[in-house]
């Protein structure tokens, strides 16, 4: 419950350095074993594409989480996160190669919401092929 | 075929309790990558103020989700048909985080029912409470049923 920000030291506007993070099949079946979300789309070519998607795809709730994280590694306390939210616009499709896919996920202070609470809101951008997957990402985090 | 309204405003019963275990977390964490020793060592979870290693924030939803699946998504009266549903939206409030140690249960409600193009949009709110009866967290999870090809041929 102690962020290791300053709620005084930060500004809107303060960015969180954008970062990469390759997604591959064997991540999601690791991530449908840890989560219990074992829906086919996540790990089955073949079932993923009878229900009219591209190919095998992220969990909507795995790239929620990495961007979470940019979020959480800058506030220095996972504790701090009071709201978060997101919107799955795009499907994070991850081919069956060794490279995967890559989210690109960046953050920036958008508001300084409550001077007593010391609650601040970011904006996090996620993209994944130079697409956006995530709309309407927002958190709102209490500093100290 | 649009689902019914009338499920609208359905409060499902608790769920029984889902007991949270460090070696939980620790899988939880290290499917994501995510080194961060707040999810690990309790040394570490200590010296932020916590009683013990706490969960990542999307954690949550793991337990959120199962709730809603078995109750809501599988319910054979709503008639949801799982094999088209993706993830649409998810919001989350948090009054603490998640913590080993935790029995948690959850209570889900569903907040709305739409029908846009033929996709079902289902919107259910998971209220998340300790063993003490304590709010830890609220989940808001819509989910869409995405039509068939041939619904999409009618509905058009």
């Amino acid at each position: 419950m102690t962020a290791k920000i300053s709620y005084d030291a930060v500004e809107v506007g303060t960015e969180v350095p954008t970062r990469e993070f390759r997604v591959n099949r064997a991540d999601l079946v690791r991530y449908a074993g840890a989560s219990g979300d074992f829906n086919p789309i996540h790990w089955n070519e073949k079932f993923a594409r009878e229900v009219g998607l591209p190919d095998v795809i992220a969990h909507g709730a795995y790239t929620m989480a990495q961007a979470a994280r940019v979020v959480t590694e800058w506030a220095g306390d996972p504790g701090a996160l009071v709201e978060y939210g997101v919107r799955f616009t795009r499907p994070v499709v991850v081919p069956n190669d060794d490279k995967g896919a890559v989210i690109e996920i960046g953050a920036k202070v958008t508001a300084k919401l409550d001077d007593e609470a010391r609650t601040v809101r970011l904006d996090i951008t996620a993209t994944s092929g130079g697409q956006k997957v995530l709309g309407r990402a927002r958190a709102v985090v209490r500093l100290v | 075929m649009a689902l019914d309204q009338s499920f609208v405003g359905r409060t499902y019963p608790p769920t029984a309790a889902y007991e949270v275990g460090r070696e939980k977390i620790r899988e939880f964490a290290e499917s994501l990558g995510d080194t961060n020793p707040v999810y690990t060592d309790p040394e570490a979870a200590r010296d932020l103020g916590y009683p013990d290693v706490i969960a990542p924030p999307t954690f949550i939803f793991t337990i959120t989700f199962k709730a809603a699946g078995k109750q809501v998504v599988e319910d054979p009266q709503l008639g949801l048909d799982y094999s088209r549903v993706v993830h649409g939206d998810q919001q989350f409030e948090y009054t603490r985080p998640v913590r080993a140690g935790d029995r948690l249960r959850v209570t889900s409600i569903i907040d709305s029912i739409k029908s846009l193009a033929g996709n079902d949009i289902l919107s259910v709110r998971g209220e998340v409470h300790d063993e003490a009866g304590d709010h830890v967290a609220t989940s808001f999870t819509t989910l869409v049923a995405r039509a068939a090809d041939a619904e999409v041929e009618e509905s058009r």
